[in-house]
């Protein structure tokens, strides 16, 4: 396998607060990789290091064989990540379709712009929905659009923090979905997600996060079997 | 590349749209036949401001930046036209090299201020307020130039009473060149409106006006789509000052003079007005609107300057209370809806078979 996005001894310091600690993670081409831990694991730290909304402190971060430590985000984009943040970011005052269309508009020859943007609305649920400004869509559908937006960059990897915040359980497991026929589709996703449902939905690789350091990682049975894991998600002491 | 001057950053489609905008054209190219020359003059005028509301119209109601200080790129440009004009000589060389110079001291100025703003990420009310200081500084310098010392070559700054001495913009020809002033002047102001008004509409309608837009919408998202938001904001500066910088050097070449109150604070905030009232975000809509707002104004000057002013003032804040948009756009917008709401309605004939 091919190893996509590779950081190694990643540390991100805030004053005198060490939020991530030596963090060494591999995203293999081709897999679903989530990110789990409980609150102020430093999840949406490592996330915010890995698309350059900060640097590290300490470490590098190199992906399809590139040192992207000191890159800006629109350059690692254009390198070929694509990236959905946690709370929905679309342009609430433009159409649905102009979304898509602002976003593809320089991964797709123009004449092939209006079916792909055609496909893809179909593919997000939200063909009837292409004339709507997109602040008028329901938050599932916001969220849903989002991730459109990233897909249609056609990227190598694409990040998802938090896919399913605020979704109701069928909207989370429609989403599951979505991200389960991309990956089909042969795209590698990082997910940062806390909703044990929707990552074993779609995992096939677990890296757990505990105080800023890996505390385990795994397959989706090994992390879920694991009572160590148990432990710090529920505070229930495992039995030795 | 004509399908561009359509699309969903421009208000406007179709053969009704075009054709009103060509009966408008030609009614603009017949009026120096029925009308009186200093009436010419004066719609001249208004002309040459509208090129920097454009600017702003695409800098600001495209790209959300708001700045303050475009009469400081109409002010470099205009007195950098009459600074090269003089000591050239005048005539076609100097007036030439003039209008070149001009709009290049413009585009340089704003790409270095431009530079230094946005990647030292001053943005949103900050930006309208470092480039209305620039703005008032560079007024209050040359306010006090009025010494002989204050020249450069032969061209004397003269402090408040302004730069005099250049010639009109005159084309290399024979007789000492053609000389734009009156009708001429008039007949290529209205083709150099043409032009950049549907060259802007295209640039718009553009890839290049879809990221403006987005930037406006929500700058991180576009950045997270792959977007270098700091360069578009930067070409979308230049481009609006060096706009601005044309009125500029046309403003100086209708008039011969440029004065330090052609920047300073009232005169740096009626390209707000101007492009505010009409609405910010549509280029049609500014160029009528801002033609309307100087034809009344300059109507209101003629009896009292200061109510012209206390009006223009009271039209800002109307709009920012009641149409945001803006008074133009909104009646665009009315106007659609109106012609959409006909198309719709079954005609008396077909209802009635149904």
């Amino acid at each position: 396998m091919t190893t996509l996005l590779e950081l190694q001894g990643v540390s991100r310091r805030f004053g005198g607060f060490l939020a991530v600690r030596e963090v060494d993670l591999a995203v293999e081409a081709g897999e679903i990789h989530c990110l789990i831990g409980p609150n102020g694991a430093g999840k949406s730290t490592l996330f915010k290091l890995v698309v350059g909304r900060y640097e590290p402190s300490a470490g590098r971060i190199h992906f399809r064989g590139h040192d992207v430590t000191r890159d800006a985000p629109h350059s690692r984009v254009q390198r070929g990540m694509s990236i959905k943040m946690q709370a929905p970011s679309v342009f609430r005052a433009l159409p649905v379709r102009q979304n898509l269309h602002i976003a593809m508009q320089h991964h797709v020859p123009p004449a092939e712009l209006a079916r792909e943007e055609e496909r893809l609305l179909e593919l997000l649920g939200l063909a009837s929905e292409g004339a709507r400004p997109a602040g008028e869509l329901s938050h599932g559908q916001q969220q849903w659009l989002e991730i459109g937006m990233a897909v249609a960059l056609k990227p190598t990897l694409l990040l998802l923090d938090e896919p399913t915040a605020g979704l109701s359980p069928e909207e989370t497991f429609r989403t599951g979905e979505l991200v389960q026929r991309l990956a089909a589709g042969g795209m590698t996703v990082l997910a940062v997600e806390h909703d044990m449902s929707f990552v074993k939905q779609i995992a096939t690789r677990v890296t757990v996060l505990h105080l800023g350091q890996v505390f385990a990682r795994g397959s989706v049975e090994e992390i879920v079997s694991d009572p160590r894991v148990a432990e710090i998600y529920l505070g229930v002491p495992h039995a030795a | 590349m004509l399908k561009l001057l359509e699309g969903p950053q421009t208000m406007g489609r179709g053969p009704a749209f075009w054709g009103a905008a060509g009966v408008v054209l030609l009614a603009a190219l017949a009026y120096p036949m029925f009308a009186d020359p200093y009436d010419v003059g004066n719609f001249g005028y208004f002309f040459v401001w509208i090129f920097m509301a454009l600017g702003l119209c695409m800098m600001w109601g495209l790209c959300g930046m708001l700045s303050f200080g475009q009469t400081f790129f109409f002010g470099l440009a205009g007195y950098g036209y009459g600074v090269i004009a003089i000591d050239l000589g005048n005539g076609p060389l100097g007036t030439m090299a003039g209008l070149v110079g001009g709009l290049v001291l413009a585009a340089v100025a704003a790409a270095v201020l431009g530079y230094f703003m946005i990647y030292g990420r001053i943005n949103g009310v900050f930006f309208g307020i470092v480039t209305l200081s620039v703005t008032l500084a560079l007024a209050y310098f040359l306010g006090q130039t009025a010494g002989p010392e204050w020249a450069i070559g032969k061209a004397r700054l003269n402090g408040f009473n302004g730069m005099q001495g250049m010639d009109p913009l005159t084309f290399p020809g024979p007789d000492g060149g053609i000389v734009l002033e009156e009708t001429l002047f008039y007949y290529v102001l209205i083709l150099g409106l043409a032009v950049a008004y549907l060259l802007l509409r295209m640039l718009a309608n553009s890839r290049f006006g879809n990221v403006l837009v987005a930037i406006r919408e929500d700058a991180e998202r576009a950045e997270l789509l792959g977007y270098d938001v700091r360069r578009y904001q930067l070409a979308v500066f230049v481009l609006g000052s060096t706009l601005a910088g044309l009125s500029g050097v046309l403003y100086t070449s209708w008039g011969q003079f440029i004065t330090p109150s052609s920047i300073g604070l009232p005169a740096a905030s009626m390209p707000i007005i101007w492009v505010a009232f009409s609405g910010r975000t549509d280029l049609t809509a500014t160029l009528v609107g801002t033609f309307l707002l100087l034809l009344g104004f300059q109507s209101l000057t003629i009896y009292s300057q200061e109510t012209a002013l206390v009006l223009m003032g009271a039209l800002l804040m109307a709009t920012v209370l009641f149409v945001p948009r803006g008074f133009v756009l909104g009646i665009g917008d009315l106007l659609a809806r109106l012609a959409m709401r006909r198309r719709r309605e079954p005609r008396p004939a077909a209802a009635a078979e149904v």
